[in-house]
């Protein structure tokens, strides 16, 4: 009784400032202004079928796929050499890897700009050394750059957490079983970590395919995301049915994914997120 | 006889459609060492909540000295509890937790402090007054939820297998503990085990439940030597419990034959249920007129031999100093004062049957 | 294999450093352009504070965080208490919904709030990106909280009515204590995300009230200026201090604890 009780600004609060929003974009995604009141449409999602617009979203998944399999490949090593590791110095590169988190995202992008620009740090060095300069930022590259910079630590962090539990004796039991190191790993530690792995994958993907001021920044607007669009929509272009659309698009995008990542299962994988940030 | 201090009358008690309790009557008596015996599941547990006040009953009342009492909650029954698992207050000293009551009721401080330190005399940890409790030991957390509990003052305390945490030996110490501790302040305990032994050794009183019901109330003594069915039988203690016709009164017939014994007053004829501890059964070399059979396997048991033995395709247990190695075939004999006849399966046995009640009962 | 372990991890540790770093030198640069080194300077810690876009809009970002993360801590303590007790598959389905803000897009959250604030005739403004804010941090709280709600002993509940609290002295006295580092926890994790959000405040305020992710989007567009790299300078030097001092004082008292069991 009392403890339900408990539940009632929470229940009224997510009703008010969760559902009843996304409710709201709904509705402007299946509608349309006629000029004389607002009717049932579906001209917003045929405008999607558009190769400009298909063009961006495809590309938003290409970059945030990309970047999601750097970060398993350069955050996965990190996070299995502190797991295995029995250093005193574990527990402060593990906070090490949480810091950057503290300084506002913005100005660590923006701060690559200085670094990689035309007349930045880099290409001062090479052209110190007689080096022809690079022409880093404003492409794919400088926003993959720029996801993975930023999404890393999530990576790093689920698996790293992940791999903590994994019970040494098992490890000797595959050796003692005749598995050398490789096989080890690849039997008992990979499939261990697996949950790990999923749960920094929805931690980067999900960011990572809705962005837009890293593509703003890094990408210098020369290369346009799904997020981007929906921001011209509503603060520029002032169409609020397409941007709900895309909206709406990026939201069954983000369930589908979330479903196959969790499989019903929110409490324990979300579990990780949470003391990843901690 | 004693006071009355608490009575339970017609007490059923319901979780999500399940029967945990089924018409449990009983009465404590004050100053007893009450034990409320039986296997996890029995209801006994819940019996000591809705005694402690944190469940109320389905149906039934509670009395306490006589005032009906189901409706006052916990904090307001001078009732105290050592929980199963200590629940000690992990940030406070062992001084904190002991003085919490007190504090809470706002005793004079003075009168706190002196009180503290008594308890913790009683229960033998003089010294540990500023410890940490999550620095003690198993049998040092015990003691502390002991004092914490006892300093209330309460008429009743309440012990929720107070030593199903503790090792072997710590328990045996713990049991002569808590025994000395209750005769020392008289307070009236009401333990909950399932470890028949430790009821048999400090208990006055035993109440047996099974199935949210109570099988037999007594003194150890009576509990042991005389179960009024075969679950109290079983339970308490390795016995034989064999299948058996009442030929007449004074002469019972089992494994194929008659044996004399000392009960009367079940009919003739009649199908019954005999216990044999395991003591009793004497073995002799193979002679005419007694039941024989073979050892099947000998254990050392420290002190005795255990042995199975096959009678008749009945496996008896038997316990003697001699080993009889397996293969040798001996015969069995049992004084008649050591054959316990009970009514068949006699599931819900008298209420309220106390040891005195019983006396005058046969008499 | 160990020395190609560590190459790895401070490497790695370079790549998350380097913009840091960076940033850092570039606020003691006493040349406007970030391309030059120009000599050592303290002016950008000096003009910050009389810089008063910069000045207010840090403001307006601790004042939102600090109330953003007390009603969250609030709503969301209250909620994972009241989830605590009941069975996982139970409050799968609660949690699953009160967990959209923290699993959505971003994007998708700032738009259909800034849609409801638009719609009902909220002024958007900083109001309404505290609202948002709240609406956000709320899930991190119930996150941190659920686990300590989850960890309680019911017998502690049990043992303190039985010694003679009602049931509110109980809450108040034992079980509170217990869930306080979870909701400790929660309150920083909010803060924390409060303080760096910038896309779901771009979307929800306006009328001028920014904070300091937005007056940096803002600044982005025509060249950072270094007093921002001062400010983020002294609020990461803080937090760093803080970090050390928690964690020095931790470990002492760890020490002092081991050291009383022998």
């Amino acid at each position: 009784m009392k403890r339900n009780a408990c539940l009632i600004p929470l229940y009224v609060w997510t009703a008010v400032f969760v559902l009843f929003p996304l409710a709201i974009v709904v509705y402007f995604a299946f509608t349309r202004d006629t000029g004389n009141g607002v009717a049932l449409s579906f001209e917003s999602f045929t405008r999607l079928s558009d190769p400009m617009y298909l063009g961006v979203i495809l590309k938003s998944f290409k970059i945030a796929i990309i970047s999601t399999l750097i970060c398993i490949f350069v955050g996965y090593p990190v996070a299995y050499i502190l797991a295995r590791s029995k250093s005193k110095m574990k527990l402060v590169i593990v906070i090490l890897m949480l810091l950057p988190m503290w300084m506002n995202f913005l100005l660590r992008t923006y701060s690559w700009l200085s670094i990689l620009e035309n007349t930045g740090l880099v290409n001062t060095l090479l052209a110190a050394v007689g080096l022809p300069k690079i022409r880093f930022l404003y492409n794919e590259g400088a926003v993959i750059l720029g996801t993975v910079y930023n999404y890393l630590p999530f990576m790093i962090m689920p698996i790293y957490i992940t791999l903590l539990k994994l019970d040494e004796s098992h490890l000797e039991a595959a050796a003692d079983l005749g598995a050398n190191p490789v096989q080890a790993f690849l039997r008992v530690t990979l499939p261990f970590s697996v949950p790990g792995i999923l749960s920094g994958v929805s931690m980067v993907f999900v960011p990572s395919v809705t962005t837009f001021v890293i593509s703003q920044l890094m990408g210098g607007g020369k290369v346009p995301l799904i997020g981007d669009v929906i921001e011209q929509q509503y603060r520029v272009v002032n169409d609020w049915h397409f941007g709900s659309a895309l909206s709406v698009v990026i939201m069954v995008i983000v369930l589908v994914f979330m479903y196959f990542i969790n499989r019903g299962d929110v409490e324990s994988n979300n579990g990780n997120g949470g003391r990843l940030l901690r | 006889m004693g006071e009355h201090i608490l009575e339970l009358s017609g007490i059923y008690k319901t979780f999500d459609g399940m029967d945990v309790l089924n018409g449990i009557d009983l009465y404590i008596e004050k100053n007893e060492f009450l034990t409320l015996l039986g296997p996890s599941g029995c209801g006994k547990t819940t019996l000591l909540r809705i005694i402690g006040g944190f469940l109320t009953p389905t149906e039934g009342d509670i009395f306490y000295k006589g005032k009906r009492i189901n409706d006052v909650p916990p904090h307001k029954r001078n009732i105290n509890t050592v929980f199963q698992r200590y629940a000690l207050f992990p940030k406070m000293t062992v001084g904190e937790n002991i003085a919490f009551g007190p504090n809470i009721k706002k005793w004079d401080k003075k009168k706190i402090d002196r009180d503290v330190d008594e308890m913790l005399e009683l229960v033998s940890l003089r010294g540990f007054r500023d410890r940490d409790v999550t620095t003690l030991s198993g049998g040092q957390q015990q003691r502390v939820a002991v004092a914490r509990a006892l300093i209330n003052k309460p008429d009743i305390l309440l012990l929720d297998e107070p030593l199903g945490a503790l090792d072997l030996k710590l328990r045996k110490e713990m049991q002569i503990e808590l025994k000395r501790i209750q005769q020392e302040s008289g307070i009236t305990f009401a333990y909950v085990t399932h470890d028949q032994e430790e009821a048999l050794t400090m208990s006055d009183t035993i109440v047996v439940m099974n199935g949210g019901r109570i099988q037999q109330i007594g003194t150890p003594q009576d509990i042991y030597n005389e179960p009024k069915n075969a679950f109290v039988a079983d339970f308490i203690g390795d016995s034989n419990i064999l299948c058996a016709t009442m030929v007449r009164d004074l002469e019972v017939s089992f494994l194929g034959r008659s044996f004399e014994c000392i009960d009367r007053g079940f009919g003739e004829n009649t199908p019954v249920d005999v216990v044999l501890r395991p003591e009793d059964v004497v073995l002799n070399p193979v002679c005419e007129g007694s039941p024989c059979g073979e050892v099947v396997s000998s254990i050392f048991k420290g002190v005795h031999y255990e042995m199975r033995i096959d009678v008749e395709g009945e496996t008896i247990i038997a316990q003697s100093t001699i080993n009889c190695p397996p293969g040798s075939r001996v015969s069995i004999s049992v004084l008649p004062e050591n054959i316990q006849v009970m009514h068949k399966s006699e599931m819900s046995p008298d209420r309220r049957i106390k040891a005195c009640d019983k006396v005058n009962l046969e008499a | 294999m160990k020395r190609i372990s560590k190459c790895y991890i401070g490497l790695v540790l370079a790549f998350l450093y380097a913009p840091i770093v960076v940033l850092m030198v570039y606020s003691f640069n006493s040349s406007k352009s970030r391309a030059v080194w120009q000599g050592f300077t303290f002016d950008w810690y000096r003009d910050l504070f009389s810089n008063d876009v910069i000045m207010g809009s840090l403001y307006t970002t601790l004042l939102c965080g600090v109330l953003a993360a007390l009603v969250a801590t609030v709503i969301g303590s209250m909620a994972a208490y009241g989830l605590g007790k009941n069975k996982k598959a139970k409050s799968a389905l609660v949690l699953s919904v009160a967990y959209i803000p923290m699993l959505n897009a971003e994007i998708v959250t700032g738009v259909s709030l800034m849609l409801l604030f638009t719609l009902i005739g909220l002024d958007l403004g900083f109001f309404t990106m505290l609202i948002s804010h709240i609406t956000f941090c709320i899930p991190y709280v119930i996150l941190a909280v659920l686990p300590k709600v989850r960890q309680l002993d019911w017998s502690l509940y049990d043992a303190a009515q039985d010694l003679g609290c009602t049931p509110m002295q109980s809450f108040w006295r034992i079980m509170f204590p217990e869930l306080l580092p979870g909701i400790g926890t929660g309150f920083l994790l909010s803060l924390t995300m409060s303080i760096d959000d910038f896309i779901i405040s771009f979307f929800t305020t306006g009328n001028g009230v920014s904070n300091l992710s937005i007056t940096i989007y803002t600044m982005a567009k025509r060249g950072i200026k270094p007093e921002i790299n001062a400010l983020s300078t002294i609020m990461f030097t803080v937090i760093l201090a803080i970090l050390v001092i928690a964690n020095v004082g931790a470990a002492k008292k760890d020490n002092k604890k081991r050291s009383m069991r022998i």
